[in-house]
């Protein structure tokens, strides 16, 4: 790539620093701007009847005492909205095999899962609206329900869409080199273990929510909407509603998190719009904590049978597994539900020389929440596969659990190279972060005192986790298979008369700091006070069109995008400049806002100068000069399908052996995602990250009865990390910048969520080993691992 | 109709009166009557904290009490905090320890964190993360805003 000089390669304020967030001020001093925080005149709200059981026929649904109830404005049917919303099924083209059935934002005729939309009440009030949904009279002829994904497939399983035959919806298989000679070797020990990963779900705190006004003069449609990606979601309104693009406008102001809990296509929230545009009047819906647990969607929902050879010196010889995941009655709209499974496949053991692999996923219906993608996806499941079979590989030849790793690592200089499954591996750093870790850790002083503690009867354990992260992901992600999805991003800076800069972006802000960053790169590049640099994101009609956040694409592409269009910004600036002064322009730079002589000389002109003389006094310049002070640049990831990081985490873990608490006492974490724009917020995605992934491998899960009900629909019932219960979290970091780009950054939202249940898990085994236990089902709660003890519960 | 009352209530040092059906709860109140929507709500079962804020000197989970209750209390929301003082450090305190993400928890928090510190807690940190145990926060995990908390405590954040 060509280009002005690495702006950041010189002195800058900005880009590297840990600036603080200008919009932090603002959310503290409670003025966030959250869906649910909107009115609209003559707003209506919305509340939902949603199906009581995983499967059934709807015999009768009578909504007449319903319309009676005080406050009451509408009652929709999912029969109503047949020949309103076109029907839409969760499938891409590069996912080859994936099959789901069409879907409609209510149920018409069958319910499929528990929590499913049945119809929806429109009221003055949401209180009013569900004293009608009350009064609704829906009768259900049950059905048996296909609940278990490990017998979804069983002959005798109900099959949730008749015309498939089966519940099975995809399966993939990689095969690569001779698993079944090298499993026949000799002198390798084989481990064999049973992995279970039970179902997540994001629990953003602010649950979804979305505001939608619909102006039939103008056939416009105008969402508020709590999500990541509002160019993907003006997209499928248009369509399912058969509308023009630019009539629909999609914003995302403050985001209360989101996890990639609010980047698909829920019922709830297309029926709103719809009747929005049925009533003409805004509707408002926001999600209860309830109808969260029960219909965002979840994640995870792995069992994998997984077995490695190592030879006698520790090295991979074979990697083998079937995994089969459960997704719910379809294929979620329109990122499907096969990607995390394919992740799996593209990631298992991708941090390591593995000259044999072999991996079949079967992604099965089942009568539960759809499953999706969320935060990290398929990462936890591929890192605890892997790197849970090193640890007990490790420890059947007696060998240390860092050096089996050292041993199997891609070299750091082996690059660029490509992963057992295939994919394009460059610019990555496991040897260095592993010994950056294990000298962060002060390993062999922290054996010691296992060692020690041990004798007194506690027991302790420590667990790694080598890993990579997908990030910066390229056409290849979604754009290829058909997905409605943008993987460029572009960003447009503008200077104004009173030198304040103007950026406006696609990519979005869900509290990563993702405005600050634009501000940072943009200040930094440009030569401008930071203060002066304001960031608009999240709107449709005004932003250029992208992808939005998810798979920690924000910094790398946004940022990139951004960087970008300030450099293209400073030429504009400086040949104008440059006719002004009568000069040349390479012999002008930009510095605290004004342009001075290049090589750090005096300040010649401000910026503010500069453009009210192009703004108010154009007649100052020769008449064949067509001044711009705005410029758009737009960046996609060509070289590489995704731009892969990698980290090296560890955890120390207590267990109570009497009442099979973990604690989780210390936690380590280097991080590689190429350039940090900002330390900061670079180690506050990467703590969060970790918490999530502790939450994941000790507390959180969506428990389920037999048939199909969710059983854990309540804070105190589906449990999340709390301040408490949370150890304090080391992070540190190398920089190999990626070569995809000048900016050079990669990704860090999701490796921390990704690492960290491999990591603890190793550290509770590596604590219960001594004692003749091990565990590998997540999360590991207390009941979990006196089972594995032999201990019943209390 | 739902059944109504009259009440009068101090809301950040404001004296409000307003008509309220019964089963509206205060903090349902303070956003949708009053427009003071920086108290939020996650979960409405008392288990989040989002809602936290302070009912006559005392924290409060706004989505546990019924505006009823509230006829005749003095109420601070997080838009009644002061500029300076404690309140001020808190907030210059998380901004610079990046103790918020998304936000949506940070108004409970600093009502949870002030109690912590004008109750004359010290910057101990297992304490602060047990008084701060009834506040969910999915984006941070929660170090940073131990350090913002302890900060302010130890005098080195300034309004
Ligand atoms: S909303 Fe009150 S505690 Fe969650
Ligand atoms: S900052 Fe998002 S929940 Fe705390």
């Amino acid at each position: 790539m060509s280009g002005p000089k690495l702006s950041f390669d010189q002195p800058n304020r900005y880009i590297g620093q840990p600036v603080p967030r200008a919009d932090a001020q603002r959310l503290l001093m409670g003025r966030g701007r959250f869906v649910d925080d909107m009115q609209a005149p003559r707003m209506v709200h919305a509340a939902f009847l949603r199906s009581p059981v995983a499967h059934g026929r709807i015999v009768s649904l009578d909504v007449a005492a319903a319309r009676r109830m005080p406050g009451v404005v509408a009652v929709i049917t999912g029969a109503d909205l047949v020949g309103v919303v076109e029907p839409y099924v969760g499938v891409l083209s590069h996912l080859a095999g994936l099959r789901s059935a069409p879907q409609m934002p209510m149920a018409v005729g069958r319910v499929r899962w528990q929590g499913e939309p049945v119809a929806m009440v429109l009221a003055q009030s949401r209180a009013e609206a569900e004293d009608a949904v009350a009064e609704i009279h829906l009768d259900l002829e049950d059905l048996p329900a296909a609940t278990d994904m490990e017998r979804a497939l069983d002959p005798d399983a109900p099959v949730i869409h008749p015309e498939f035959g089966s519940n099975l919806a995809w399966t993939r298989t990689v095969n690569v080199g001779d698993v079944d000679a090298a499993l026949k070797g000799q002198d390798i020990t084989i481990v064999e273990r049973e992995f279970r990963f039970g179902r997540h779900t994001g629990v953003t705190l602010e649950a979804r929510a979305t505001l939608v006004e619909y102006d039939p003069a103008e056939d416009q449609l105008t969402v508020l909407y709590s999500g990541q990606a509002p160019h993907m979601m003006q997209f499928i309104f248009a369509k399912h509603f058969g509308m023009l693009e630019e009539n629909v406008r999609v914003i995302s102001q403050d985001v209360g998190g989101s996890f990639g809990i609010k980047i698909h296509t829920y019922g709830d929230e297309i029926a709103a719009a719809a009747a929005a545009r049925m009533l003409g009047r805004p509707v408002k819906f926001v999600a209860d904590r309830f109808e969260s647990f029960m219909t965002d969607i979840h994640a995870r929902d792995h069992a994998v049978r997984g077995r490695m050879a190592v030879g006698r010196a520790g090295h991979i010889v074979a990697l083998d597994f079937d995994d089969v995941t459960g997704i719910g009655p379809y294929s979620m709209y329109p990122r499907t539900s096969a990607i995390e499974a394919n992740q799996v496949l593209n990631l298992t053991g991708a941090p390591y020389v593995v000259p044999n692999y072999r991996a079949t996923s079967k992604v099965v219906f089942q009568n539960k929440t759809l499953m999706c993608q969320y935060r990290a996806v398929g990462h936890p499941i591929a890192m605890a596969i892997c790197d849970g079979l090193l640890e007990e590989a490790a420890a059947a030849i007696g060998m240390d659990p860092v050096e089996i790793r050292r041993r199997n690592l891609m070299r750091d200089d082996s690059y660029p190279r490509t992963s057992a499954s295939g994919m394009k591996l460059d610019d990555l750093s496991h040897q260095k972060a592993l010994e950056k870790l294990v000298e962060m850790m002060d390993y062999a002083r922290l054996r010691e005192n296992q060692a020690r503690l041990r004798q007194q009867g506690i027991h302790r354990g420590i667990g790694f986790v080598s890993m990579v992260e997908v990030t910066n992901p390229s056409p290849m992600f979604y754009g290829i298979g058909g997905a409605p999805i943008a993987s460029q991003d572009g960003a447009t800076v503008r200077l104004d008369a009173g030198g304040g800069v103007h950026v406006s972006s696609s990519v979005t802000e869900q509290g990563q700091g993702t405005n600050a960053i634009l501000q940072q790169i943009v200040a930094g590049v440009l030569g401008v006070d930071i203060a002066r640099v304001k960031v608009t994101t999240g709107d449709t009609r005004t932003t250029p069109y992208g992808g939005g956040t998810w798979a920690s694409r924000g910094a790398g592409i946004g940022g990139e995008a951004a960087l970008l269009a300030a450099q293209a910004l400073k030429e504009q600036v400086l040949d104008v400049a440059a006719v002004i002064l009568q000069t040349q322009a390479d012999k002008l730079d930009v510095a605290d806002g004004s342009v001075v002589d290049a090589g750090g000389g005096a300040a010649r002109m401000t910026l503010s100068d500069l453009a009210r003389t192009v703004y108010y006094r154009g007649n100052e310049l020769p008449s064949d000069m067509k001044p711009e002070l705005v410029a758009t640049r737009h960046y996609r990831v060509t070289d590489m399908p995704f731009v892969f990081t990698n980290g090296a985490m560890a955890a120390e873990v207590e267990v109570d052996v009497e009442t099979g608490f973990v604690r989780v006492v210390n936690f380590w974490a280097v991080e590689d995602c190429g350039r940090v724009i900002n330390p900061r917020l670079v180690d506050e995605q990467v703590r969060g990250g970790v918490v999530q992934g502790i939450g994941g491998a000790l507390y959180e899960e969506c428990l389920y009865s037999e048939d199909g009900q969710l059983l854990t629909t309540t804070m105190a019932d589906y449990l999340v990390p709390m301040a408490a219960e949370m150890p304090d979290i080391h992070v540190a970091h190398i920089e190999t910048p990626t070569k995809t780009s000048i900016l050079g950054a990669k990704g860090a939202g999701e490796a921390g969520t990704g690492g960290a249940p491999a990591a603890v898990m190793n550290a509770v085994n590596d604590a219960l080993r001594p004692l003749g236990a091990s565990i590998f089902q997540m999360p590991m709660t207390p009941a979990r691992v006196l089972a594995a003890l032999g201990r019943a519960g209390h | 109709m739902p059944e109504t009352r009259d009440i009068t209530l101090t809301v950040n040092g404001e004296t409000v009166t307003a008509t309220v059906p019964v089963r509206l709860n205060l903090v349902d109140f303070l956003r949708n009557s009053l427009g003071l929507t920086g108290s939020h709500v996650g979960c409405e079962h008392g288990v989040c904290g989002a809602c936290t804020l302070d009912v006559d000197g005392a924290t409060t989970r706004g989505c546990l009490m019924l505006a009823v209750q509230a006829d005749g209390c003095t109420i601070t929301t997080v838009e009644g905090l002061p500029a300076h003082g404690m309140a001020g450090a808190l907030r210059a305190a998380f901004t610079e320890r990046n103790a918020l993400q998304c936000g949506f928890c940070t108004p409970g928090m600093l009502a949870s964190a002030l109690e912590y510190i004008g109750a004359g807690g010290a910057a101990d940190r297992t304490a602060i993360r047990e008084h701060l145990s009834g506040n969910y926060c999915r984006c941070t995990g929660y170090q940073s805003i131990v350090d913002a908390v302890c900060d302010v405590i130890e005098g080195r954040a300034r309004a």
